[in-house]
């Protein structure tokens, strides 16, 4: 029995109908989805950017909206897939019992998993990209090298994707998503270099920022808005991978013992 | 004969509780089987060991000759399942419901298209195919469902409680879709706690009872080997008075249950003559049946 729960993923690819059935109810509320993709982290970053951007003749090196408009990049993409993981998966899972009705099928638990997973990430690419097309347009980032933040998009999706999957599964209600986001996802957002950079923050903030997958994303970003190579990105990558196969492995053990009833 | 599903031996506990203890299945190819029992008997958990959905704690279990839960995925692709709480997907049509479905056995979208019409049809649900699931009724998604789960044509469908919170017309419904499944040569495993569907559907019957199986065999098998043939019930405010007086005399067993007096005899006309006689008491008599089989070997105070 433990030995089962333990188990290593078996990746296969019967993902792709959980994934096309997620597709398939996204593109019938498509118009809304993507208003709220692109309202809220545009709000913020034009009011933020105007509005404090005029104190701040450059923050990094950079005029401060080109600063924000990384940082909203990587923090808007955490949302999307934060939120699709626990909210979007707990329904799947819990309330309307897709997850069921997928497993009676020859399907198993891990390509569900995947599925959500991918999903998530599918949604932060989606997002990411939509972010993206209003800095190119507004002309806040000229570099070439800022098209590889299409891929980090999805990097930083899978990354958020897997790590929330562990709330999705530990979740008695929606009420408990309340503490992630209020004690996991909003201090990343104020440490993590978003909004200033990291070494701005007290010594120990710093070590702590430099735990969490958030600042990982940003230290990629920000160079590649601006056209560099980003220092350490080896490293950088390394973590958010490391987040992302860590939280898939915790996830799908967690889900097998909850499901296994 | 070859066993369609087949379990010796299935073993689970949760938290310490056996939930189901040392049971024995052997189902035929063609074969109605109803599973019986109180809620809490185990019923749903058998179900998900023999899916290979839940592992069981010792015990082996085949579906299709397939062990499972090893190759339960092999085993699946030949199964429909229609589960007890719906989990349709409440985004999609009717027909969106079938197509999606499909595809998680693998099956090509032009596959499941070409046979949405004939399910829409066994499901009398032709004129809903662009309907939203939650402008359904409660019959309508029940039937949806299991058309659902015919989606990949299953040689084995699984049904628990198929039938529950229905109204009788869709419960009357859904019948005759299950009669028409058997009589094409699929094997049906549902759970029940209706008597009269599991003595309408099924060819055989197990009880089952605090994870065990306590009698199996047809309906009939059933009845005749556990209780009286003919049965009277008797009430009215003085029917448990009359019962301390005189039921021990008239039926071989008898059980007081509120104001209404359950008299099991062999022949039921020296009892029937003596009520007859009294004015205050009222009476049924009627051939005994699975609900009485049921309470007798189950119990009849409240679970859970």
């Amino acid at each position: 029995m433990s030995n089962r729960i333990y188990a290593l993923p078996r990746l296969s690819l019967r993902f792709y109908p959980i994934w096309q059935r997620h597709w398939l109810v996204w593109k019938k509320v498509a118009a809304a989805s993507i208003m709220g993709h692109l309202a809220d982290p545009v709000i913020y970053m034009l009011g933020l950017g105007y509005g404090l951007g005029s104190f701040l003749p450059e923050m990094g090196g950079m005029s401060y909206m080109a600063f924000l408009a990384a940082g909203t990049v990587c923090y808007s993409t955490m949302n999307s897939a934060s939120f699709e993981a626990l909210y979007s998966g707990f329904a799947r899972m819990h309330e309307q019992r897709t997850w069921e009705a997928i497993l009676n099928t020859p399907i198993s638990l891990e390509d569900v998993v995947l599925s959500e997973i991918l999903w998530a990430a599918t949604k932060s690419l989606m997002s990411g990209v939509a972010v993206l097309a209003v800095i190119w347009v507004l002309g806040l980032s000229h570099a070439l090298m800022s098209l590889w933040m299409i891929p980090l998009a999805l990097l930083i999706g899978l990354t958020f994707a897997s790590v929330g999957l562990i709330m999705t599964a530990l979740a008695p209600a929606y009420d408990f998503f309340m503490y992630y986001f209020t004690l996991v996802i909003t201090p990343m957002m104020m440490l993590c270099g978003v909004f200033f950079p990291v070494a701005k923050l007290p010594d120990t903030l710093q070590i702590v920022a430099g735990i969490l997958p958030l600042t990982h994303a940003v230290d990629l970003a920000r160079p590649l808005m601006s056209g560099e190579v980003p220092p350490q990105f080896a490293l950088h990558i390394g973590v958010l991978l490391g987040y992302t196969f860590l939280g898939f492995y915790v996830s799908l053990v967690l889900f097998r013992r909850r499901l296994a009833k | 004969m070859s066993a369609v599903i087949e379990a010796s031996g299935l073993q689970k506990s949760y938290a310490g509780q056996r939930v189901v203890d040392g049971l024995n299945l052997s189902i035929r190819k063609g074969e109605c089987f109803g599973l019986l029992g109180p809620n809490g008997a185990g019923k749903t958990t058998t179900l998900r060991m023999l899916l290979g959905l839940t592992e069981p704690d010792a015990g082996d279990a085949r579906l299709l000759g397939l062990p499972v839960p090893q190759a339960a995925r092999e085993a699946r692709i030949r199964v429909g399942v229609v589960p007890q709480m719906d989990n349709l997907d409440p985004d999609f049509s009717v027909a969106e419901n079938l197509l999606v479905y499909g595809r998680y056995f693998g099956l090509r979208d032009s596959e499941v298209e070409a046979r949405i019409p004939a399910l829409l049809e066994f499901a009398s649900l032709t004129n809903k195919r662009d309907a939203k699931v939650p402008t359904l009724s409660g019959g309508m998604k029940r039937r949806l469902t299991l058309a659902r789960a015919l989606v990949n044509d299953p040689d084995v469908i699984f049904l628990d409680e198929p039938t529950t919170g229905l109204d009788p017309q869709a419960r009357h419904l859904i019948w005759q879709r299950l009669r028409e499944l058997t009589s094409q040569g699929k094997t049906l495993l549902l759970t029940t706690h209706f008597m009269d569907e599991a003595e309408r559907l099924c060819h055989r019957l197990a009880v089952m009872d605090n994870g065990r199986l306590i009698s199996q065999g047809t309906p009939r098998e059933l009845i005749d080997r556990n209780i009286e043939p003919q049965v009277v019930e008797v009430f009215g405010e003085r029917a448990a008075a009359w019962a301390a007086a005189h039921a021990a005399q008239y039926s071989q067993r008898f059980e007081v249950s509120g104001e209404t007096v359950f008299c099991y005899v062999q022949e039921a006309q020296p009892l029937v003559a003596h009520l007859q006689a009294q004015a205050d008491l009222r009476y049924l008599h009627r051939p005994a049946n699975l609900e009485d089989v049921f309470l007798k070997l189950t119990g009849r105070e409240m679970r859970e």
